[in-house]
């Protein structure tokens, strides 16, 4: 019995599989990767009633367009998507997010865009097959780990699914992902490099973010963050979420394949409860910074932690 | 020693070993690392040791920041033996089509290319940490005579396999990779196989790295 696979018409702009990502290889150099918007990937395989960990498609801005083949399956999209379901005999179905869905052989998905965000989920019953790099199937075309030889999809690529009829009982959930006004962060490792009239400005300016932007990082603009100590320090580990400021002044945050270690001081790093936002802001978009305390953001996680499972509760 | 324990963001401890760059500020680092590494503490999910820095990275719903800090303070080293580590041989070749920046490097160091050869291939180095791009060893330090800054305009691309000189360090780029380091060679062999996932990088944080200097001839029959 051959497998079911979608072969892909329009890769979109960048379209990976993605799981919770591989730990523990920072000290090689390889990060952690990884669905961006932990929460959105969450609820898609939950939707499916797949394990929390299945791979799954993460698309940016605009997403593929694809056709199943040799099965049938069900399938969600999760974020804030446009795209419709186009049936073997031609009929149009506007595709509704978190609700489930079922393509037979021959119906093809067509991903148009995600709406004021970035990052969109695909996820299908039993999951997208993948290969596995340290327990994960996340690909990082940096590195060149993970599914796919570590590269992103392209035209007339299969995309295979792990069983040939993935059916699953009809899901939705009513979940609306919310802006936000402020990114808040904690004091960086080199927060005194920075004069206070920077700092001030730093957390009373709006910056831009830049179009150079993608899975490794947010590069921002806006007015110049100077240093007054050393712009470049010895080289050392980097986390996601850690907002470098290079000589030029522009603030750089470090986002999922982001490289392991770095020479930029360290002005800021961004709460755990705010990433999955964060990664969801679009070019030109607006952005400001609060700063707050540990405490603040350690109680702040658990706050999203309990909201993440009373989502994910929900469906049933 | 172990001079300061901060957080980095909320998910993350910053060990802060002082801000010297030697063998010996780094020999502590890489004593907690392999500690850490062996112990496999609940809720740890990434350990980054750099030059006189370790960052201990934590899942936030297992473990806090002041609970880790505490198991970190008290933590029972294992002494690991410096001369014991092993020597990891490392082909090189410095024909011109590899030395890009020879000759930049003979013209700003006033020294014959020759001679610069000569004296890097003559040390033996250490391997202070891992990483930027997976498996690209940070090695250390190079004679005093051969050191210099990194270009003013980097490369926007770096072959794979070059082997690079800059300031007191030394590396290996292991993917074609943006760099401004100066080119000195190319080595033929894997110093990072994702496909050997238990021991994926051929050089390590603490080991000691020989270079030897082989042909053209050599270079290209090395894989076969």
């Amino acid at each position: 019995m051959s497998k079911a696979f979608f072969e892909i018409i329009r890769p979109g702009i960048h379209s990976t599989l993605q799981d919770l990502g591989r730990s523990n290889q920072y000290h090689i150099g390889i990060p952690f990767s990884g669905s961006m918007d932990k929460r959105n990937y969450l609820i898609s395989n939950k939707l499916l009633g797949n394990k929390p960990n299945e791979a799954v498609l993460e698309f940016a801005y605009q997403g593929p367009q694809m056709k199943l083949h040799s099965g049938k399956a069900s399938g969600v999209i999760t974020g804030n998507v446009n795209f419709n379901i186009i049936r073997k005999n031609s009929k149009i179905d506007k595709g509704i997010c978190y609700e489930t869905f079922e393509l037979n052989d021959g119906d093809t998905l067509d991903i148009m865009s995600t709406n004021k965000s970035v990052y969109g989920y695909f996820s299908i019953k039993n999951g997208f097959t993948g290969e596995y790099f340290w327990e994960s199937c996340s690909i990082n075309t940096k590195a060149k780990i993970g599914s796919n030889n570590g590269e992103k999809f392209e035209a007339k690529q299969k995309i295979y699914i792990n069983k040939k009829e993935s059916l699953s009982d009809h899901k939705k959930v009513n979940y609306l992902n919310s802006k936000i006004e402020y990114i808040r962060v904690l004091k960086g490792t080199n927060f005194n490099f920075f004069s206070k009239k920077a700092k001030e400005i730093f957390f009373s300016s709006e910056f831009e973010v830049s179009k150079l932007t993608d899975r490794m990082g947010m590069r921002l603009e806006g007015p110049k963050i100077e240093n007054f100590v050393e712009t470049n320090i010895k080289s050392e580990g980097l986390i996601k979420g850690v907002i470098q400021v290079p000589t030029d002044g522009n603030p750089i945050i470090m986002l999922s394949d982001h490289g392991t270690i770095g020479g930029y001081p360290k002005i800021a790093v961004v709460i755990s409860a705010d990433y999955d936002r964060l990664t969801q802001l679009t070019p030109r978009s607006k952005i400001k910074f609060k700063l707050i305390e540990l405490k603040e953001a350690e109680n702040l996680y658990k706050l999203y932690e309990i909201e993440t499972k009373n989502i994910l509760n929900q469906i049933r | 020693m172990l001079k300061n324990i901060l957080n980095l963001g909320d998910a993350a401890l910053y060990c802060d070993f002082g801000n010297e760059v030697n063998r010996k500020t780094n020999l502590h680092v890489i004593t907690y690392f392999k500690t850490l590494q062996k112990l496999n503490l609940k809720g740890i999910t990434n350990i980054t040791p750099s030059y006189n820095k370790l960052i201990i990275s934590y899942d936030v719903s297992i473990i806090k920041f002041q609970e880790l800090k505490e198991e970190i303070k008290n933590l029972k080293l294992i002494q690991i033996k410096n001369n014991e580590e092993k020597i990891v041989k490392i082909p090189v070749c410095l024909d011109d089509e590899f030395s890009l920046d020879l000759n930049r490097l003979s013209e700003k160091l006033k020294i014959e290319k020759d001679k610069i050869i000569q004296t890097f291939l003559k040390k033996e180095y250490f391997c202070y940490m891992t990483g930027f791009i997976a498996g690209m060893p940070f090695l250390g330090d190079t004679d005093s005579k051969i050191r210099l800054q990194r270009l003013d305009t980097p490369r926007v691309k770096v072959p794979k396999g070059s082997v690079g000189i800059t300031e007191q360090f030394c590396n290996i780029y292991t993917f074609e990779s943006p760099g401004g380091w100066n080119i000195i060679g190319n080595t033929p062999i894997k110093v990072f196989d994702k496909f050997n996932q238990k021991n994926p990088a051929k050089i390590n944080p603490g080991d000691r790295v020989a270079f030897y200097k082989i042909n053209k001839d050599e270079y290209l029959k090395f894989n076969e």
